[in-house]
């Protein structure tokens, strides 16, 4: 069996119930600075979980230790376990690379391979993890393209390079080249910063087709968006996870304070 | 909004087939194979990284522990003895060398200190954009070529060998190592001490020379210390200007020694005293440019960033 | 009347347009830009005084011989023949034997030291690196002579032919001197100058791009293949270069080992030869005005001119690739 068929394989097994995560007394530092303190949150399989919280607060740092980006960092460590779908993922004889491999990420900056093509940036996933050539590639990358909503606009210059692109089409780029892959969990890192109303819009409802699919965790600074698109949504501060729960619920009843003022304007 | 979504998950899959997790499918041949190649370049380059700094490293050593057994006090202070005879020293070298640094900073410094100012200053637009490219290209040119350079303007004309022309040649290697660091150095100083200078009053001539200068003196300095390093091991340029002599001279009209071109010479010789002697100063010469090295890491921090 | 208004007030834009473009505003200030200018043409004439003294200095070669002069094998003061297709070769041979050695070696200590070191040894490494770039070529010279030539004389050179003596680059009497001891020592030169420039610029790749790769589960090896090394190619091609065009006018390091004999061209690495700043460093000493002194001084030409392209070549190209790092924020892995 090649290893798309492997994939494949495992994909029909899994999809109907998705990932879950499951993050238990995770703590993370840059050098000597801690930025998360004791983190506790789940995330429940085959839906949208929104973490929101002022700027400096963890976000991207909780994001990037959930698929072992963190430890890639001089001096970051990491300490706590991530439990997928029962095993964890810093357990051991678990492979960085094949964590990563299935729990996708989309960057808070587009970062398009530049020098690359816009066909070759969506398939080198593929193309490396899979080993998949020819027409499936082509599929593939046709169908990648279309769920980030690009499809149609690049169709004609598939092989010219990223870099042409707009910095909202760059980004779109980059979440078909998570989904390429086509990942348990996809993480997304405010993916929609760099976009202008119309494509957030679209990248929202693509958001919210995905989950039928993947477990989607995405930072938000945007408190409507969180409403919109997710289903449950956590709060942080200063490394801390303040309150997490239902969105209607959090954004409704809050149950801390500091929430109440975070989600009313009146700091952050 | 119409998205495809992807394949919908097949029900025609036997049961017992593998409930794997996802993170545990590594063992298939590609993802094997991608492991190997890793490792093999994991593998090689450590390899390349070992035997290069190895060589590098053993020769350093080799001419170092050579070096360090045939030096003494009469190495620095006395002349080499005739034939090869036991004794004796490169004493007139370094004091040859010393001389044809002062000469060559003397016409190097001025001239790379002045040019750095106007690029970092005043140096927008084509013009200073050709400046700088020409004194990049200046300073890859090979170095025999500044002594063919003095040997033609020179050496001919005032029909002997002299340090003024070794000084000349060297000098004009000078000039772009100093340039670039200079307009470097000036570049870093902060916008705004010149904009207080300016705004108190001060004319641009005294901002730069009072206020941007003094405040880039290190970084200056750095950069003309290492011209002078680099040219003190220059010998190209040395072998048809300085020429080189066994006995002491400070009349800078005649033949000048230098360390490298007393190095170059006795190691050529049939003496072993002479050889010797080749490798002590190979010694004091390697030491000299390590201090110097390493001064200008310390000045410039140059630890902490990498 | 509304005419002249016109002109005057364009005079007086005119003006203003020249004050702000040289944006002065004292005597004095225009002085010491005058100052600093003077220098800086000072530095252009002596550049392209270099130049016209190589090539009026070499006149009576050129109208003598002209083109002939890079074809002809011999450099004979004693009929007055003079050719350097022997240095050219002897150059050409020595420069490539060098990058074929010194590029695969260092490509790939510079990616152990960017990707794969362990920290601490890395700082050490890299500044051991930064040294022996630094190390003059009278040392390597030094070391090829009464080291490397002895060796290759009575070890080196014997065991190659006896074990690939059927390559015509193994031909030959085993002299210790030649082309093989010139590259060998000219390879170990350019070696920590081409680390030095590749590191830096592997080190300058954007830490986004390394990972977007990381984060599609690619390998280290992945990471370097299709993030680093497309980002660092254009400098590391600059570098390789830069380090061809010090390999090229290379002087003692070369002319303490290679022979200096005007030999046939000859593929065996066993020959003795030249190169043209080894022409130049050997038969100063002998020449006498005329012909002989012209012949040495378009040698100097030829050189000037080839390490001028090969600089322009290789600047150009490190050029292009601070344009596209403009703009995309560099990082330290
Ligand atoms: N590479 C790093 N080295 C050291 N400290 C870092 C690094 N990256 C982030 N930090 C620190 O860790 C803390 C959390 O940063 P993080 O990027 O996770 O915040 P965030 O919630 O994503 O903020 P934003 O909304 O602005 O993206 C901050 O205090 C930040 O200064
Ligand atoms: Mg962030």
């Amino acid at each position: 069996m090649d290893q798309a068929t492997v994939e494949q394989t495992n994909r029909s097994v899994l999809r109907p119930m998705g990932m879950s995560l499951s993050i238990e007394q995770l703590n993370a530092w840059y050098g000597r600075k801690q930025a998360l303190f004791d983190i506790n949150l789940t995330v429940p399989p085959l839906s949208v979980t929104a973490l929101i919280g002022p700027s400096g607060c963890g976000k991207s740092t909780l994001v990037r230790c959930l698929n072992r980006l963190h430890e890639t960092i001089p001096g970051a460590r990491v300490e706590g376990r991530v439990i997928a779908n029962g095993l964890d993922i810093y357990g051991r004889g678990i492979r960085p690379m094949n964590v990563r491999r299935h729990i996708g990420m989309v960057f808070q900056q587009p970062n398009p391979l530049p020098t690359r093509s816009i066909f070759e940036n969506v398939a080198i996933g593929p193309r490396l993890n899979l080993g998949l050539r020819g027409s499936r590639l082509k599929e593939l990358v046709e169908r990648s393209l279309q769920q980030a909503a690009l499809w149609e606009e690049v169709k004609d210059r598939l092989h010219s390079p990223a870099i042409s692109l707009s910095g909202g089409q760059q980004q779109r780029l980059c979440i078909a080249r998570a989904l390429a892959l086509e990942p348990e969990v996809l993480l997304m890192d405010e993916p929609c910063s760099a976009l202008d109303p119309i494509s957030t819009l679209q990248v929202e409802e693509l958001i919210t087709y995905l989950k039928r699919q993947y477990t989607i965790v995405v930072v938000t600074h945007n408190m409507q968006q969180a409403a919109r698109i997710a289903d449950r949504t956590a709060f942080f501060l200063q490394g801390h996870l303040v309150e997490e729960g239902e969105t209607q619920q959090l954004f409704t009843h809050p149950r801390k304070k500091e929430t109440e003022d975070y989600i009313s304007g009146r700091f952050g | 909004m119409s998205v495809p979504m992807p394949t919908s998950p097949s029900s025609t899959l036997q049961s017992g087939e593998s409930h794997l997790h996802p993170f545990l499918t590594t063992r298939s041949s590609l993802n094997l194979r991608r492991r190997l190649v890793n490792a093999l370049v994991v593998l090689s380059t450590t390899l390349a990284a070992l035997f290069a700094a190895g060589l590098l490293i053993y020769l350093l050593y080799y001419v170092l522990s050579q070096g360090l057994r045939y030096i003494d006090l009469d190495f620095f202070t006395q002349l080499p003895t005739p034939n090869g005879e036991p004794g004796g020293g490169m004493g007139e070298a370094f004091q040859g060398s010393l001389i044809l640094i002062a000469l060559a900073s003397l016409m190097g410094v001025p001239l790379g200190l002045f040019t750095g100012i106007y690029l970092a200053e005043f140096g927008r637009g084509p013009f200073a954009q050709g400046v700088r490219f020409l004194v990049d290209v200046l300073n890859g040119i090979p170095t025999i070529i500044f002594g063919l350079l003095a040997w033609v303007l020179i050496v001919i004309p005032m029909q002997t060998f002299s340090g003024l022309a070794g000084g000349f040649a060297l000098g004009m290697i000078m000039i772009p190592i100093v340039t670039r660091t200079s307009e470097d150095v000036l570049r870093l100083v902060p916008r705004e001490l010149r904009e207080a200078s300016l705004a108190l009053g001060a004319t641009e001539a005294r901002t730069i020379l009072q206020v941007v200068l003094p405040a880039a003196r290190n970084g200056i300095i750095t950069g003309v210390v290492l011209a002078m390093a680099r040219v003190a091991g220059e010998t190209a340029p040395l072998l048809m200007t300085a020429f080189g002599t066994t006995f002491w001279n400070t009349d800078v009209t005649q033949p000048m020694d230098a360390l490298p071109l007393r190095i170059f010479q006795f190691t050529l010789s049939p003496y072993q005293q002479q050889v010797n002697q080749a490798y002590a100063g190979a010694f004091v010469l390697i030491v000299l440019i390590l201090l110097a090295s390493l001064a200008v890491r310390l000045a410039t921090g140059g630890f902490k960033q990498r | 009347m509304s005419q002249e208004r016109v002109s005057l007030s364009k005079a007086r834009q005119q003006w203003v347009g020249w004050q702000r473009m040289l944006r002065v505003q004292r005597p004095g200030d225009l002085f010491f830009r005058g100052i600093t200018l003077l220098f800086v043409l000072i530095v252009l004439g002596l550049v392209a005084g270099t130049a016209w003294i190589l090539i009026s200095n070499s006149l009576p070669t050129i109208r003598r011989f002209g083109f002939s002069f890079l074809t002809n094998k011999a450099f004979d003061p004693v009929h007055d023949v003079y050719g350097v297709l022997p240095a050219i070769f002897g150059t050409l041979m020595t420069s490539a034997f060098a990058l074929i050695f010194a590029v695969p070696l260092g490509l790939g200590a510079s990616i152990f030291l960017v990707d794969f070191c362990p920290r601490p040894l890395r700082l050490i490494l890299a500044f051991l690196i930064d040294l022996l770039a630094a190390i003059p070529s009278v040392i390597y010279g030094l070391w090829g002579f009464l080291v490397l030539a002895p060796w290759l004389h009575n070890a080196g050179e014997p065991w190659l032919q006896q074990h690939l003596g059927f390559l015509p680059l193994f031909t030959g009497q085993p002299e210790g001197v030649g082309y093989l001891g010139a590259g060998i020592v000219l390879t170990m030169m350019i070696l920590p100058l081409i680390i030095s420039v590749s590191r830096e610029v592997m080190l300058v790749t954007p830490i986004a791009q390394r990972e977007a790769l990381l984060a599609l589960g690619a390998t280290r090896w992945e990471v370097i293949r299709h993030a680093v090394l497309p980002f660092a190619r254009v400098g590391i091609l600059g570098g390789v270069i830069l380090a061809l065009g010090r390999a090229l006018g290379e002087t003692m390091a070369v002319t303490m080992i290679i022979g200096n004999q005007a030999n046939e061209p000859s593929l065996s690495l066993f020959t003795p030869g030249y190169t043209l700043a080894s022409v130049i460093a050997n038969q100063f000493g002998e020449a006498t005005p005329g012909l002989f002194l012209s012949a040495i001084i378009e040698a100097g030409l030829i050189l000037f001119i080839i390490t001028l392209i090969t600089n322009i070549l290789a600047r150009w190209l490190i050029a292009s690739l601070q344009r596209q790092a403009q703009g995309s924020r560099g990082g330290r892995p």
